[in-house]
């Protein structure tokens, strides 16, 4: 499964990037003008992210900065440790939807102090990768489009990293528990 | 949107008012905004190769090609986009990024499927359904190897670096679930005409 996988992830992209101009070219289609006509699109769509993207990225670095991630994090942890969330995972929990960067530098610190294969590790492991820097997705996504009203969005997206995070810690308790 | 970024940084300043770290908060305020500057010229690169690729295989017919393949799944997600719309497309091919981790290809993908989707969208500062579907599933992670996870794991040690992919796996397909189920009972909520 991982080898095909890899393998998949090894040729994807220039397989892509020879296969479209190919077939486009066999279509009759004027690729290189086409590419330039696309390539211009993604040079606006980049700048117009910036302001969203400092919005939400200055915030998220002041909180993370203020302490107040880690009041946070002691403040709910005599809750969830009973019920296999331990103290030391739980920061990925509050970091993981603001900060790709962060959360990376949590789980590295739960394996290097307590080792990969505990079972705080495996579980941060599992965390990670049934979640996503939510913040940071819509920041982008909304913000190339120029939206700022984004409704349920948030929620839902949180909702699916909190599923991500006791989905993860039943698997953890059955298999490693 | 408003009340949580107001609060944010709210909580943020009466934190670092009692535990004296005011300089580093501001410092790292403004530390964030560079990066995210930084951040947004380093996608501009991914983004121009991939949409200038995809134009290539929108003006090919490639894309509406793509855009049926994914008609049987995607119709019942994003019922208000027509089934042939390039939209579809690139929704498909975001997700199949994912899946396989190269993120690099994901977002400019991903920020090509907003856009069609933003064209189809009536209200153009208000997210349409089908985004904050698109979104959630998005936001939930649909990876099949966690590469980075894989590689931290190999370098601190462990006996079996990729045995977390399984139970990844079955992990990441709830919180995908969690994320469309929630997309779907919470528009009622959120209707158009509010924040």
């Amino acid at each position: 499964m991982k080898a095909v996988l890899d393998l998949i992830s090894a040729w994807a992209v220039p397989l892509f990037l020879l296969g479209i101009p190919l077939y486009g070219w066999a279509r009759g289609v004027k690729v290189y003008e086409s590419f330039v006509e696309g390539a211009k699109e993604g040079f606006e769509v980049g700048v117009r992210i910036i302001p969203y993207l400092v919005a939400i990225l200055a915030v998220v670095g002041a909180f993370r900065a203020s302490g107040a991630m880690d009041a946070l994090a002691r403040l709910v942890a005599p809750v969830t440790a009973p019920v296999g969330l331990p103290a030391e995972v739980l920061p990925l929990v509050v970091v993981r939807p603001l900060s790709g960067g962060g959360a990376t530098g949590v789980v590295g610190e739960i394996m290097n102090s307590l080792g990969p294969d505990s079972y705080a590790g495996r579980l941060a492991s599992l965390i990670h990768g049934s979640s996503e820097t939510t913040f940071y997705v819509l920041a982008v996504y909304f913000g190339a489009v120029g939206i700022h009203k984004i409704r349920h969005a948030l929620w839902a997206g949180l909702i699916a990293d909190l599923a991500g995070v006791v989905a993860s810690v039943i698997i953890a308790g059955i298999l490693w528990g | 949107m408003n009340l949580l970024w107001l609060l944010l940084i709210a909580v943020a300043f009466v934190v670092a008012a009692f535990t004296g770290r005011t300089s580093e908060m501001g410092n790292a305020a403004l530390q964030s905004a560079t990066d995210a500057v930084t951040l947004a010229l380093g996608l501009v690169g991914g983004m121009a190769l991939w949409l200038g690729l995809m134009r290539i295989a929108e003006k090919a017919g490639l894309v509406a090609l793509l855009a049926r393949a994914a008609r049987p799944l995607f119709a019942r997600l994003f019922p208000e986009v027509p089934p042939d719309h390039p939209a579809m497309s690139s929704i498909l091919m975001n997700i199949a990024a994912n899946m396989l981790g190269i993120g690099n290809a994901a977002t400019p993908l991903g920020i090509k499927a907003m856009l069609e989707l933003q064209s189809l969208n009536a209200k153009k500062d208000t997210a349409s359904d089908a985004m904050v579907m698109f979104l959630a599933i998005n936001t939930s992670s649909v990876t099949l190897i966690p590469a980075t996870i894989i590689a931290l794991r190999a370098k601190t040690g462990s006996a079996d670096p990729a045995e977390i992919i399984g139970p990844g796996i079955l992990a990441t397909a709830c919180s995908t679930a969690a994320g469309i189920a929630a997309a779907l009972l919470l528009k009622r909520f959120f209707r158009k005409e509010e924040g």
